[in-house]
């Protein structure tokens, strides 16, 4: 049984077609990276995903059942997180707050809750760091607990919305090895999103490069090819392969390191010379 | 002789209870920091301050228009505070974090209330202590009526309250997780216009920051547990609002004063930097 099948999937944002005529089988265990430029519907495939956004054409199955808000089966680390980062909460009690958090009632945790949150704090190391009140903690230690979450009620499929955003290149490697462990020790299947191709290199199964309404699912090799992103992209990509890293050129630009990163989330419009970037 | 200064504070302590206003006042007092400390807690958590704020103003249209057409200004504030919670959780959370609309209702709803006064010119010694509160003239009546009013509340939220946590500290994961955000906005806008309705009796529509958020902001700087936070926060209010009655008994000062002078104290001293004398559990 496949993690996700989207047949033939049209899905729309306030009358925009953010993607249309998507096909596309991910398998039970796979790590996928997921790129493309700013607007291209990273998040919007997520959110579809998860029942959030329906399809106004075309069918999405995830493990074997259309996909519906509140699947338990799927683990979800949404983009927008700065308002997290003052907070005088512990990292515990951060965590805890998503086990069975639909449920109404007072929210304290039982023993089955408290045993399920300790667990994958264990899962990813961070049974001490979530002492600490989230203010005192690092971008790349909110990471981590931030992916503990996601485990709560061991799903089998991980949805992670640009863990890498904001972070150094040493804590962007220390997620992405994280994150690939887990998914081979637990045999989940993982859906990455990142501006960046180059720090999934070492993790990635496949790659979901995503743009001008289109996607594009398969190996490395496959996809990052010029005439490949130049369809998604809509304008003359060059790929260049350097001392085994990957660059996506247009012209004399680098796209991947033209997106911007932001640290709220937000989502900024830049006309880039010479390539259109489809931003929103 | 320690004994006999004992004994002197003991009778003082005890004079002040000697009296029906000073009982009532402490009775409302209770009643309104547990409801406004609890309530509190998740309005900062929420990051909807501004918004608690502007509903007690809504409230003083509501007051002075309820005297206008002859209802005790205790309901008129709880209808329209109700009423424009609801408007301001359907209308989207996003409304209720723009500042400048919400400061547009907050003048406007005093500008009506102005209007309503200048219609009803007998009310205007009143308007001192809806404005800013006058908890020591709080009747045995309106006691009952806040103590309905405040289990109703407390009841409500802690029906809640676990989805409304999860909602505030992760609206999308909680929206994916099945959690309706709209739905706990519009609940819990409505649990604070109650709240606020009734904070109003004790310090007034322009002073009811001093409770719903002071205490809330100090206990959520002490302490990184949600349960804690939420008991601290209530403890706090609870102290303040007693501490202040006490202190206006022996200084005859007015009681909204010390009532803020303490909350502002206790968020200060929450603040302070490097306070090694708090726990982090």
């Amino acid at each position: 049984m496949n993690a996700i099948e989207l047949r033939d999937v049209r899905l729309a944002l306030g009358g925009r077609i953010i993607l249309d005529g998507v096909n596309l089988d991910i398998a039970a265990c796979e790590f996928v990276g997921v790129l493309g430029p700013n607007g291209s519907g990273k998040t919007t495939l997520m959110r579809a995903v998860l029942g959030l956004v329906p399809p106004g054409n075309g069918t999405i199955h995830v493990l074997g059942r259309p996909a519906e808000r509140g699947n338990p089966a799927i683990g979800y680390m949404p983009q927008v997180r700065s308002a997290i980062a003052p907070m005088r909460l512990s990292g515990w009690e951060f965590v805890a707050g998503a086990f069975d958090g639909y449920r109404l009632g007072l929210p304290i945790l039982g023993k089955p809750g408290r045993t399920e949150v300790d667990r994958v704090l264990d899962l990813v190391g961070a049974r001490d760091l979530a002492r600490r009140p989230l203010a005192e903690t690092s971008g790349g230690e909110r990471q981590r607990l931030l992916l503990a979450q996601t485990l709560i009620d061991r799903p089998r499929l991980l949805l992670l919305d640009e863990p890498l955003i904001s972070l150094d290149p040493h804590h962007q490697r220390e997620v992405v090895e994280l994150t690939k462990s887990l998914q081979t020790e637990l045999g989940i299947a993982v859906l990455f999103s990142a501006h960046e191709l180059n720090p999934l290199l070492g993790a990635l199964d496949r790659v979901l490069y995503l743009g001008n309404g289109q996607a594009a699912l398969g190996t490395v090799d496959e996809v990052i090819t010029g005439p490949v992103l130049s369809r998604l992209y809509g304008s003359k990509i060059d790929v260049v392969r350097l001392q085994g890293r990957i660059f996506v050129m247009s012209g004399s630009h680098d796209m991947e390191h033209d997106e911007h990163r932001h640290d709220d989330g937000s989502v900024h419009r830049h006309d880039h010379q010479g390539a259109h970037s489809g931003h929103v | 002789m320690a004994r006999c200064i004992g004994t002197i504070i003991k009778g003082r302590i005890q004079a002040m209870f000697d009296y029906d206003f000073m009982r009532n006042a402490f009775a409302a007092a209770t009643v309104v920091a547990l409801v406004a400390g609890m309530v509190g807690y998740f309005l900062v958590l929420r990051g909807q301050t501004f918004a608690g704020h502007a509903l007690a103003h809504v409230g003083f249209t509501g007051a002075t228009g309820a005297v206008l057409v002859g209802i005790a200004p205790l309901w008129g504030m709880v209808l329209m505070t109700v009423a424009a919670g609801i408007g301001m959780g359907v209308m989207g959370e996003r409304l209720a974090q723009r500042d400048v609309a919400v400061g547009l209702v907050l003048a406007l709803s005093l500008g009506f209330g102005l209007l309503f006064l200048h219609f009803y010119t007998g009310f205007a010694t009143q308007t001192t202590a809806l404005l800013l509160g006058n908890v020591l003239a709080v009747d045995v009546g309106t006691v009952w009526i806040l103590l309905g009013l405040g289990v109703v509340s407390l009841a409500a939220l802690a029906v809640i309250s676990r989805p409304l946590l999860f909602a505030s500290l992760q609206p999308e994961l909680a929206e994916a997780k099945g959690v309706s955000l709209r739905l706990y906005a519009v609940l819990f806008l409505t649990i604070v216009a109650l709240a606020t309705a009734e904070c109003a009796q004790i310090v007034g529509v322009l002073l009811v920051f001093t409770l719903m958020v002071g205490p809330a902001a100090a206990a959520q700087q002490l302490t990184s547990s949600v349960g804690k936070g939420i008991l601290l926060s209530a403890a706090l209010a609870l102290f303040e609002a007693w501490g202040g009655i006490a202190l206006a008994y022996y200084t005859d000062w007015p009681a909204s004063f010390w009532i803020t002078a303490l909350s502002a104290t206790a968020y200060v001293l929450a603040t302070l930097p490097g306070r090694a004398w708090t726990s982090s559990g």
